[in-house]
């Protein structure tokens, strides 16, 4: 699968990582075309379903990114969307999907961070092969 | 009903979508073939019309989208272009100034994270492009028009630190009209300023011209200044801020004590420490900061005091009180500024340049003490081994600035700081030999170029090098060895004295303070504003702003002009009188909930409580968050125009799969 390239949404927090996102655009900083984001008010919005649906579209891996602990807006609604990751990527394990599925916290100021944490997750769900819901999906 | 009601109240009517991709001249059109891109979304369900402008958010740009709305009968608009951050505010104006309700409209970001994240990859960039609008459109077809709510805003400001930044932004507020609580931490007012020596570049004695704007700002009848005080908590939002704020015990009824003095000179215990002075020199246990201190209010260090008494039989109006705690208030505000200043850079852990290591070696803000006139040596400048003035002194740059292994930002103040000093000490003591170490002289800003040329032609002498060993010798005194990169000589200098030029890094009393108000930090460390030209004082959250040094390195006139600039962008929202709130609250369909209660603990706001057997959600309290959804098992809860059909909507459509 040499010519796979992976297709990776990223949900993305409106205070921190989509501004760290949008910092890494102001400067340039060049990545991979694999990325798609989703904006939410807090990471903590995002679902179980979310992410299954997206898996089962055949979305090859998913970034959940919120601000660092002690930094969310919304006081500890980081400390929820880490609490729920964990669940999820328990329950992706019984399935085979649990590596598709990555926290990260990136700031407002962490462009360079977006950057590298795109870069290296492409390349590791590039590794990782495509996921195996991505032929029915396409299918349908 | 009223034309909005029409276009968008009508849930029969048919989905007329919109689409405007922006060109931004060739920042998006340079990596991203935006007509291929309105190409393919004219061809998706429900698009009536894809078409480029140059530039969306120009006039004509704008008026495109109104002509459109009316003459297309659109009833939902896209906008593809930059990001939301900074645009989404004037296109929302302009979908509701054509009578479309502003949540109706659906921005796509093609440019910060399509086209200059793509520079040189066009085809991808282009099918990245279309599918982002293609997701942009399956979201846009499920939105609901929904209405922002306007709040009353408290016509009352809160200002956090009284520097000299906070001191003008809380008089352009109190000048204002507007009634301003003024918290500092410190026993007085007056910030770093007041302990400098002169200021450049016209070398103003500091406190003499800060001085008088410490009594104004106390005589002015519309502060309130809380002094040894500290804010504990905010709650609330723009407009409604709750704010509960910690007065630290001086020991001493404030409205009795008159700053006389008399208990400090009966004080028997004597410690050889002063804050002020950058612990140089000694204070009793029973102190007021500084002479010119505002208020003028004497303060107990239970730290050292031994309970004797002198004070208390000192003081003729009985102002002294020994078990006084720690007391709170609680304020209401409608905005807040953030102007919590700095720290000097610390070289003691690192021991850079020999710090800590060798007693002549000392920093700009202990040399600004020792030179000061009313500073612990009377404005003699001694060095600390001997006591004795110096003859040969060097100032060395950039100590925790512009460098790997602390800060790699420019501290910007310190190149003058130290042409001011080395001239002050040039005139006072003519004979003194001084150096400047440097890296790059960095003077911009009227005169101050000048006053770099006034230096050189006073006979200070510059090395373009900084030392790469210090060591001391048997007579205590600093041998600085530096190649001088214009000459390609090594040099051995031999200092009397070594004067770190430190650097400024976040206060501890920022990073505090940035906790408890949620502001974003910049990779600095520093406060981060909304946006780094056109909003340098906002922050991203409605009614909080900063300015000075809480929001990085910068000289005196440019932080007082911030303070200006933050009374300015806060004292908009006292004088409306209002503010509206985004209407993406979370709401609960009670046909599903079972009132489980599983939500309620998830909200940091307390939106929800469970009232006879019935979720209840206080909407003003609501911030949108959207904790509580993700949380509910009956998928009662959902947060508008945050919905979960829409957020699937999104991830369904996102990738076309050789579509596009």
């Amino acid at each position: 699968m040499s010519d796979f390239e992976p297709d990776i949404l990223t949900f993305c927090c409106n205070w921190c990582s989509y501004a760290g996102a949008d910092l890494a655009g102001v400067s340039r900083l060049q990545y991979p075309t694999n990325n798609r984001i989703i904006r939410v008010m807090c990471s903590s919005r995002v679902e179980p379903i979310h992410i299954l649906e997206a898996l089962k579209e055949g979305t090859d891996g998913i970034l959940v990114t919120g601000c660092h602990i002690g930094d969310c807006h919304y006081i500890e609604g980081n400390i929820h969307t880490d609490e729920r990751m964990k669940e999820i990527v328990d329950a992706l394990e019984h399935l085979g999907l649990k590596d598709r599925l990555r926290l990260e916290w990136v700031s407002a100021a962490e462009g360079k961070k977006f950057q590298e944490t795109i870069t290296d997750f492409v390349e590791k769900i590039r590794a990782l092969g495509p996921n195996p819901l991505k032929e029915k999906a396409k299918e349908e | 009903m009223t034309e909005q009601e029409a276009i968008t109240n009508e849930e029969s009517e048919e989905l007329r979508i919109g689409a405007f991709i922006c060109e931004c001249g060739v920042n998006i059109a340079g990596a991203v073939d935006c007509y291929a891109v309105a190409d393919y979304i004219s061809t998706l369900p429900n698009v009536v019309t894809a078409v480029v402008n140059k530039y969306t958010c120009s006039d004509a740009g704008q008026a495109e989208i109104k002509n459109a709305i009316k003459d297309l009968n659109l009833n939902r608009v896209l906008v593809a272009s930059c990001t939301p951050k900074t645009h989404e505010p004037i296109f929302r104006a302009c979908v509701e100034e054509a009578g479309l309700n502003q949540y109706l409209f659906e921005f796509v970001n093609i440019r910060e994270h399509c086209s200059w994240i793509h520079m040189w990859e066009k085809e991808d960039a282009t099918r990245k492009a279309k599918e982002l609008v293609r997701m942009g459109v399956a979201r846009a077809a499920l939105l609901e028009p929904l209405e922002s709510s306007e709040v009353p805003v408290t016509n009352k400001a809160l200002v956090i630190g009284a520097g000299v930044t906070g001191m003008q932004a809380a008089m352009d507020i109190g000048d204002m009209g507007f009634k301003v609580y003024l918290v500092e931490q410190g026993p007085s007012i007056g910030g770093k300023m007041a302990q400098l020596d002169k200021t450049f570049p016209t070398n103003d004695c500091s406190i003499c011209i800060l001085g008088p704007k410490m009594v104004e700002v106390a005589r002015n009848e519309n502060i309130e200044i809380m002094s040894y005080s500290e804010v504990e908590e905010v709650d609330g939002y723009v407009g409604n801020f709750k704010v509960k704020v910690k007065h630290k015990p001086r020991y001493l009824n404030i409205d009795e004590c008159t700053g006389c003095g008399l208990c400090t000179e009966k004080c028997p215990v004597e410690v050889p420490y002063t804050e002020f002075n950058e612990g140089i020199g000694t204070r009793k246990a029973i102190y007021t900061p500084f002479p010119q201190a505002v208020p003028l209010r004497a303060l107990v260090d239970k730290s050292i005091c031994i309970d004797c008494g002198a004070c208390i039989k000192a003081c003729e109006r009985g102002a002294i009180d020994m078990d006084q705690t720690e007391t709170f208030s609680e304020l209401d505000v409608g905005v807040i500024v953030v102007t919590a200043g700095y720290d000097v850079y610390d070289p003691e852990p690192n021991h850079d340049f020999g710090f800590g290591f060798y007693d002549n070696v000392i920093t700009t803000m202990e040399f600004e003490r020792l030179i000061n006139a009313s500073g612990p040596t009377m404005g003699k400048v001694v060095r600390p081994s001997d006591v004795q003035p110096p003859k040969r002194i060097g100032f060395v740059q950039c100590v925790g600035s512009r460098d790997k292994n602390s800060n790699i930002y420019c501290s910007s103040f310190c190149c003058m700081a130290s042409l001011k000093n080395a001239q002050l000490l040039k005139e006072k003591y003519p004979e003194t030999e001084v150096y400047i170490m440097y890296m790059d002289m960095r003077t911009p800003f009227r005169m101050y170029e000048e006053f770099y040329n006034r230096a050189r032609d006073m006979g200070i002498r510059f090395i373009r090098g900084r030392p790469a060993e210090v060591t001391e010798n048997e007579d205590h005194n600093i041998i600085a060895r530096i190649e001088d990169t214009l000459t390609n000589e090594i040099v051995n200098l031999e200092l009397d004295l070594m004067v770190l030029s430190v650097g400024a890094v976040a206060s501890e009393s920022t990073e505090t303070i940035r906790q408890i108000l949620k502001v974003s930090k910049a990779a600095d460390g520093f406060m981060m504003e909304a946006h780094p030209k056109l909003k340098p004082v906002d922050t991203t959250l409605d009614g909080i702003f900063i300015g000075g040094m809480t929001q990085g390195p910068k000289d005196i006139p440019y932080s007082i002009s911030q303070g200006s600039a933050c009374a300015a962008r806060a004292t908009r929202f006292l004088a409306q009188g209002k503010a509206m709130t985004e209407g993406i609250t979370a709401k609960v369909d009670d046909d599903i909930c079972v009132a489980c209660g599983v939500c309620v603990p998830m909200c940091p706001f307390q939106a929800l409580s469970i009232e006879d057997d019935k979720l209840k959600i206080l909407t003003a309290l609501c911030k949108g968050c959207g904790t509580c959804m993700a949380a509910c098992p009956t998928g009662a809860l959902d947060q508008s125009h945050f919905k979960n059909e829409q957020l699937l909507a999104q991830v369904k459509n996102v990738f076309a799969y050789g579509e596009v």
